[in-house]
């Protein structure tokens, strides 16, 4: 379980996070929406350690995240960047077995029992045939499966994405968000930004909303994103479509009223 | 030298899988090691030099006196300047690797943070201090480090050490030195020191003596197996900063280690043989053709096809004409082709 408290961050003096609180534990799909430049990515880092918040303690089972080893938070939570270019043509294969290196260090080739591990995770989720193509030439959503491949090679029980949904086709924006059902279910605890308030309704167990550089709210889907909220924290008026039975679906933009 | 060429051409046939690709660069350095020392103006045959290595190593027996024309032959005039070649050539391809995993970038090359402006104005200006070989070759390593250090400490200072400032620091540092080169050469004696410094600049590998090799030798190998060991945390940091470091690898540390040891041996370089461009940019891609783009073995593999190529061209630069060429214009001229060869060869593109 890795647990913000009270984080505070700013660049060059602008506050972006004053006071942010958040945790993952497994076993639970949590969605992080905030505007953009509202500090989602900064609150990701700071939870990953990439960055070390000058307020407010980030801990990771209970011990605070800097007093572990970078190795040894690396073996628990595992980063899933958004879909980027490589400058070099690795393979699927060699880019996932870069997940064995919190366990092997940096000298140490990766042995057959790494390479069936990384091969494992590929199967499993369902690139096997793109293993030994090269990251270059797959698309956006290959790629971000060979990036949550790399992550389970890691070996982490929590997931910390940015953005994963971004740059994906609509199929493919379902089929990571089974896949990722399937991993909490396994009990893989995930974190993910999103900009979609309709994927944190239908997706998630857990929401979470960044606002001015705070939590604003955090629980389940339907009590926190209701129609004031996402107001309130993309500035739009919406409305919430609902099914026959009343239960939400999604959110759609409020119609005008035509005063004149 | 035929032989090497043909060998050459081998390495860039695609071939099937499972064929062992990584030991095409040690091979060829090897037979480029034993063709260097056996052409010259008194060619040996191939068989001859390896008759004499196992001689050497007590395995058969030669008749002494040819024993000693052999030694003085092959030991005390072709060994230090092949041992040269297989130092410089193999520190500027490793570095080049190194680097252009490093930054990210694929056209980066051993001189990107200044080392070999640096060193080239340190050198000029040994030259006109005196022209003290000894003092031209610690003027060019100390300027090819302080240069580095300026581009680094210019990105520290300005930007934080983000990769971006370090090009830039490294390009405002290459300035500085390019510039403060052409004050040299302009306050140069121009009937022997300018000239001095035009040769310096094209390289040679002619000046270098076993004593050279003696100081030079041991930094730079350690400098080569340094970087070979970091391949795989330069596999993770080309993935970006937060990744490597969200993989556990200690970034600011091997950017760090990766710099100093790549600066190390760059300046090593120009010290011992001048300027000797292209290498450190054509052959890291050529061993990306043959292993493939993972650094624990393009790393080793740039280092020993860096080897065998400045051999080549070395003996090139030696055979070719009655007198010796500059082996940065060899280095050039070869390159050019074999770049276009390799941009042909790439099928499966750098990035996208």
């Amino acid at each position: 379980m890795i647990e913000a408290r009270d984080v505070r961050f700013a660049y060059r003096g602008r506050p972006v996070l004053v006071g942010a609180s958040l945790s993952l534990a497994p076993g639970e799909l949590v969605c992080l929406l905030g505007a953009n430049g509202a500090g989602k990515s900064t609150l990701l880092k700071v939870m990953l350690g990439l960055l070390s918040p000058p307020g407010g303690a980030v801990l990771l089972d209970g011990r605070h995240l800097a007093d572990w080893g970078r190795r040894e938070v690396a073996k628990r939570v595992a980063y899933v960047p958004q879909v980027h270019a490589a400058p070099f043509p690795y393979s699927v294969r060699e880019i996932v077995l870069m997940g064995r290196m919190p366990a092997n260090g940096l000298f140490k080739a990766p042995t057959v029992s790494d390479r069936a591990a990384a091969d494992r995770v590929i199967e499993r989720l369902g690139i096997g045939h793109l293993a030994a193509r090269s990251y270059t030439e797959i698309s956006g959503g290959e790629r971000q499966l060979t990036l949550i491949a790399r992550a389970m090679a890691q070996e982490a029980r929590l997931l910390v994405m940015d953005e994963p949904m971004a740059g994906l086709d609509f199929g493919n924006q379902l089929r990571l968000l089974e896949r990722l059902d399937g991993l909490v279910e396994d009990g893989y605890g995930v974190l993910m930004t999103t900009h979609d308030p309709d994927q944190a309704l239908g997706g998630c167990n857990r929401v979470a909303m960044l606002i001015d550089g705070r939590i604003a709210a955090d629980g389940d889907p339907i009590s926190v994103l209701t129609t004031a909220a996402i107001e309130r924290l993309y500035g739009v008026r919406v409305e919430l479509l609902r099914a026959a039975g009343g239960a939400a679906l999604a959110f759609r933009p409020q119609a005008r009223s035509h005063a004149c | 030298m035929a032989e090497v060429a043909a060998a050459a051409a081998v390495a860039f046939v695609p071939s099937r899988r499972g064929w062992p690709r990584w030991l095409v660069g040690p091979l060829l350095a090897i037979a480029a090691t034993v063709l260097a020392l056996s052409v010259g103006r008194y060619p040996l045959p191939a068989w001859e030099t390896l008759r004499f290595i196992a001689a050497t190593l007590r395995l058969v027996d030669i008749e002494p006196d040819r024993y000693a024309l052999l030694y003085n032959l092959i030991v005390e005039i072709r060994l230090p300047r092949v041992l040269a070649a297989i130092l410089v050539g193999a520190s500027l391809s490793v570095s080049g690797a190194a680097y252009q995993a490093l930054f990210r970038n694929p056209l980066v090359s051993p001189g990107l943070l200044g080392v070999l402006a640096g060193a080239s104005a340190g050198a000029a200006l040994g030259i006109i201090l005196g022209g003290n070989w000894l003092l031209v070759q610690a003027c060019a390593f100390l300027t090819g480090l302080a240069a580095v250090g300026i581009g680094v400490g210019i990105a520290h200072l300005f930007g934080g050490g983000s990769l971006v400032m370090l090009i830039l620091g490294g390009i405002l540092s290459g300035a500085l030195f390019t510039s403060l080169l052409s004050v040299v050469k302009y306050l140069a004696d121009p009937y022997n020191q300018l000239p001095a410094i035009v040769y310096w600049l094209m390289g040679s590998l002619g000046q270098v003596n076993l004593a050279d090799m003696g100081w030079a030798a041991l930094p730079m190998t350690g400098g080569i197996v340094l970087l070979c060991f970091l391949g795989r945390a330069l596999d993770a940091l080309a993935m970006g900063d937060d990744e490597a470091q969200a993989l556990g690898v200690p970034v600011k540390a091997v950017r760090l280690v990766t710099i100093a040891t790549a600066t190390l041996v760059s300046a090593l370089t120009v010290s011992i043989a001048g300027m000797i461009g292209w290498i450190g940019l054509i052959v890291p891609h050529i061993a990306r053709l043959l292993v493939g783009p993972g650094n624990a073995r393009l790393l080793p593999a740039a280092a020993s096809l860096g080897a065998a190529f400045l051999l080549f061209a070395d003996g090139l630069a030696r055979n070719l004409f009655a007198t010796e060429l500059p082996i940065g214009i060899v280095t050039e001229l070869l390159g050019i082709p074999v770049f276009l060869l390799v941009l042909s060869r790439v099928r499966r593109g750098w990035s996208q």
